[in-house]
């Protein structure tokens, strides 16, 4: 069958489980007086749509922060604007100031799955589906294969169009830098990324690779002549980009000041959410200088060997370091680690399933508060499944395969043990784990002197299952480039 | 004839379907549900002697008694869930878990569809030297069949019980294409007894086996030897059907209930169509009438106050009259049904082609009745659809039609289901059936020229030009408030031109073939 034909099947499965599964409940759906992150989006639009630029950030009496008030940078506030406006050619009453508080209806639920759709079908699925078919090895039925399980992480579909955020936008800018950097397009890929920094500021997670990525690049060109020049163009789209993004607030620098305030709070914030985006955003900055001394290895060897390959590599360990070692962080912010694991998922094909569907079982607290049980584990079962049979994923657990190189004659004390049969095993039981445990949290009742039993539970899991994740790919990331094909390829 | 074990694709395609329609559990549900609620709450709280009786709610029970004890059955799983559901009282009671129940009760019987599905495909012939997987008609068959557009909007959104009963039809179909006789008469004895809609193709059946089963021998031309009647058999077919109907019937005849029974099952009180016209020809006679009238008043040949006012779309207690052309009742119906399957099953009479002969004719009894038939839901073309995939993975021409009547059917479906939420998964779910159907029959039936005439590729366009026309730009026109009948009456219309077309080609291919007799 003709390859179109299939991307297409395959797309439109993706959409028709995406939309499947807006179907159900979201964040804080009838719990007064806060709510959730869906009353969050909806609070923006009537903001932005309600009142002046300059007012936006500010604290004022038509706009009180400590309701949702808003804490991403600009792009997101211009999204809110847009839909807004449509928002308010359809029923008026979604945006009314002060009024709308709290404002529940089946149509509105409808317009709002429908304005994270269409930024999915304009943002991320484009970038998915260009990055599958140009930027992976293998038949175009391997490619196919891949675009259907990286369409069908279910992290991504669970919190975008259950719980409801806009995460599709700022990891789909994110996925076009890298998408555009991988096909050699410099500049572009800064402005997506750029772009995809100011929708999200936890981004910065994928700063620094991005930015040692281009500055090996650089100097690998000859510090005097091409890669100079390089520079300068990248710079200047850089600035170019979060000029024009920040265009509102440079008038006045006390504006500017009070956004960066929002977006990198120093006070704390009253609610139990907030103070996980406080330390999220807070952590950023603490990591960023700890990281300059400590993991400092990764971008090291990025800046000495800038392939596609190592970028890749150095994303996801990156954002898996900023994940595990920073305290109280958000379990949402998994997903910033997801996505440059997913470009993985051709390569490295067990790991990246088993890291993915522990990522997603990780935020099973939240999708039980959430009431998505049964979207969570459909799309679970579907993705292991099909990831798993589509991929091979099993059969292709040679040493060789697993990309180990010299490293595995370390690990290994017992010669007669086959690895492929001992992780196989492994990853048997860790996903009989996971199963066990979402069983357990959904049946049974936690004893009395230990109500948070089972998240905890799950959250140690997980973190086990992300630290072993962080440590071989630290390990595939030093043990050498791949062989064969790749490696001319990613040059 | 043998085929390639299914390996590890089939159980992905049905575990991936059956995972999906686990997503649609919330999604909206039309009365149906509510019927089989009360079904369920009939068959559990009632005694026997009261099913056919009962009507505390406006959906009383009638489906043959089989379908009753499998609701019987099921309401013991059912109170598990939901003790309250199986009160008659409580009418449209939906709680979430009731709704769960009744979405996973339909999900795990299409258990029955998929081991169907598994039996045809072992049937269908092997293509030479085609490695690729994706390549095989087997494969193909499968996913045709298994992601049928219709049976998953009809099934788990509308919700019905097709699966299921589609899955008897199909495993019969399948024993017959592998000669084991008996067991698909076995199999569409308990089919008729669990819905009796599909007395529409009982004829292709008993002929078929009386001609090909109970006569065991042909002359060498073909035709029949009446030396080579076999008693045995006959009696052999005739026991399995009354005993099964013996078994289903039963307990209803000794209690005397016979005649409120078959009253239950044939309610002709109902109007010619539906409150939606389903794409046969009396939608087309309809509109023909309703165009005649108002030319006629017009051109001032009528009186409009003359002109009868009912209206052809009346729910369930309506006569109706046309204001210009005769008007149609359910013994002309009939009377037109039983001329339209006549040629087909004499054709399978004197010159039987074997299994694949009997798919044919059984097909286009199903189509006759659908066109010709009284108060036809357009539900019931997938009766047509689905036999037709089988023959379409094996034939260009088969292929090609069935590109325009699974099309044509699957978009007249589209009404079924109207709320602005379900539109983004209906609308994905057929842009998925139709580019793979269309690219994989090419692709199978590749180097013998194209599939489609460019007559019916335009026609089938036209089909996006009503979608747009119905879905988005009529709910937004001035005309919404005057003439709100408007869009179910284009769909209607312009699907049973296509319908019509392929019953025709349908019929064409078949007597073409009785010319030149081949051995199969």
């Amino acid at each position: 069958m003709q390859t179109w034909s299939l991307v297409s099947v395959c797309v439109l499965l993706g959409v028709v489980v995406r939309w499947g599964v807006s179907l159900n409940s979201y964040s804080g759906a009838g719990k007064p007086p806060m709510y959730g992150d869906y009353e969050a989006q909806r609070h923006w639009q009537e903001v932005t749509y309600n009142l002046p630029v300059q007012e936006w950030y500010f604290n004022t009496t038509e706009n009180d922060l400590n309701y949702w008030g808003l804490d991403y940078p600009p792009l997101t506030a211009y999204h809110s604007l847009i839909c807004a406006y449509i928002a308010k050619i359809i029923n008026p009453e979604w945006v009314e100031l002060h009024k709308s508080r709290g404002y529940e209806s089946p149509a509105h639920k409808l317009f709002m799955r429908a304005t994270v759709l269409v930024a999915d079908l304009l943002i991320y699925i484009p970038a998915v589906v260009l990055y599958c078919l140009y930027l992976t090895d293998g038949s175009s039925k391997k490619k196919v294969s891949t675009l259907f399980c990286f369409l069908l992480y279910p992290g991504l579909i669970l919190i975008d169009y259950g719980h409801f955020q806009y995460n599709g936008v700022s990891l789909g800018f994110a996925l076009w830098g890298v998408l555009a950097l991988g096909l050699g397009w410099d500049a572009f890929g800064s402005m997506a990324f750029c772009l995809a920094l100011n929708y999200k500021q936890m981004e910065l997670y994928h700063a620094l690779p991005f930015f040692c990525y281009l500055l090996g690049k650089c100097i690998k060109l000859g510090p005097m002549g091409r890669g100079f020049f390089l520079l300068v163009r990248i710079a200047a789209t850089v600035l170019v980009t979060f000029a024009l993004c920040w265009l509102p607030f440079l008038s006045d620098p006390s504006q500017a000041l009070q956004v960066v305030r929002r977006i990198f709070p120093v006070a704390r914030g009253l609610f139990e959410d907030k103070v996980a985006n406080t330390w999220c955003s807070l952590n950023i900055l603490i990591k960023i200088r700890s990281i300059l001394s400590s993991d400092s290895q990764i971008y090291l060897r990025l800046l000495m060997k800038p392939t596609f390959w190592q970028f890749k590599l150095a994303l996801a360990n990156s954002s898996l370091a900023f994940f595990l070692f920073s305290y109280q962080v958000h379990e949402k912010s998994i997903l910033l680690a997801a996505l440059p694991v997913c470009l993985l998922l051709s390569d490295l094909p067990l790991t990246v399933i088993w890291f993915l569907q522990a990522s997603t079982f990780s935020m099973l607290p939240l999708f039980l508060k959430d009431g998505l049980l049964v979207p969570y584990v459909v799309t679970s079962l579907a993705f292991l499944f099909f990831s798993i049979y589509l991929l091979s994923a099993l059969e292709h657990c040679s040493e060789e395969e697993l990309r180990l190189g010299a490293y595995h004659k370390l690990l290994f004390f017992l010669p007669k043990l086959d690895l492929a049969c001992i992780v196989r095993w492994k990853f048997y039981i860790s996903v009989a784990a996971m199963a066990g445990l979402s069983i357990v949290s959904v049946a049974l009742v936690p004893p009395p002197h230990l109500p948070d039993l089972f998240p905890v539970l799950v959250s140690t899991t997980g973190f086990l299952h992300f630290l072993g994740t962080f440590i071989y790919f630290n390990i595939v990331q030093f043990s050498g480039p791949p062989s064969r094909k790749n490696q001319k390829k990613n040059d | 004839m043998a085929a390639p074990v299914v390996d590890g694709w089939f159980p992905a395609l049905a575990l991936g379907v059956s995972l999906l329609k686990c997503l649609f559990i919330n999604a909206y549900h039309s009365t149906d549900f509510e019927v089989h609620r009360n079904w369920l709450a009939i068959t559990h709280s009632l005694p026997v002697s009261r099913w056919y009786h009962e009507n505390t709610s406006e959906w009383t029970l009638d489906y043959p008694p089989l379908f009753a004890w499998f609701e019987f059955g099921l309401s013991h799983v059912a109170q598990h869930f939901d003790r309250n559901m199986l009160v008659v009282e409580n009418l449209n009671y939906d709680s979430p878990m009731t709704v769960l129940f009744q979405r996973l009760s339909v999900i795990f019987t299409d258990v029955v569809f998929i081991f169907a599905v598994r039996e045809c495909c072992r049937c269908v012939q092997k293509q030479k030297g085609s490695r690729d997987v994706l390549n095989r008609p087997s494969f193909v068959l499968a996913v045709l069949l298994l992601w049928n557009f219709g049976l998953l909007i009809v099934d788990h959104i509308h919700f019905q019980y097709n699966g299921f009963l589609f899955g008897f039809l199909l495993l019969s179909v399948a024993k017959h294409l592998q000669s084991q006789h008996l067991q698909g008469a076995l199999l569409f004895a308990v089919l008729l007894n669990l819905k009796h809609i599909y007395l529409y193709v009982a004829p292709a059946y008993g002929i078929y086996l009386l001609r090909s089963y109970c006569f065991t021998q042909d002359n060498k031309d073909g035709s029949i030897s009446w030396r080579s009647f076999s008693p045995l058999r006959l009696i052999a077919l005739g026991s399995i059907v009354t005993s099964v109907c013996a078994l289903s019937f039963g307990p209803f005849i000794a209690m005397g209930q016979l005649p409120q029974v078959l009253s239950r099952l044939f309610p002709f009180k109902r109007g010619l169509c539906h409150a939606y016209w389903a794409p046969n020809i009396w939608a087309l006679y309809n509109m023909l009438d309703k165009s005649l009238a108002i030319l006629g008043v017009r051109l001032k040949l009528l009186e409009e106050a003359g002109l009868p006012r009912a209206s052809m779309t009346g729910g369930l207690v309506q006569e109706f009259q046309h204001s210009v052309l005769p008007s149609v009742s359910p013994s002309i119906t009939l009377i037109c049904t039983l001329l339209s399957i006549l040629p087909a099953v004499a054709s399978i009479w004197r010159r039987p082609r074997g299994a694949r002969g009997f798919l044919r004719c059984l097909l286009l009894c199903a189509l006759a009745s659908f066109m010709f038939g009284w108060h036809v839901h357009e539900k019931a073309i997938l009766i047509a659809i689905l036999p037709l995939s089988i023959l379409a993975v094996e034939s260009r021409e088969d292929a090609g039609i069935f590109l325009v009547l699974s099309t044509t059917g699957h978009y007249s479906l589209f009404p079924l289901i109207f709320t602005p939420a379900e539109l983004p998964i209906k609308v994905g779910l057929m842009l998925m059936f139709v580019i793979y159907s269309f690219t994989a029959l090419r692709k199978l039936h590749s180097g013998q020229g194209t599939l489609l005439h460019p007559l019916e590729s335009v026609y089938l366009l036209g089909l996006v030009v009503v979608a747009i026309a119905c879905e988005i730009i009529f709910p937004l026109s001035p005309w919404q408030q005057k003439l709100p009948f408007l869009p179910l009456l284009l769909t209607s219309v312009y699907c049973s031109v296509g319908v019509c077309y392929s019953f025709l080609r349908l019929y064409v291919s078949l007597l073409r073939q009785e010319e030149k007799p081949k051995q199969l």
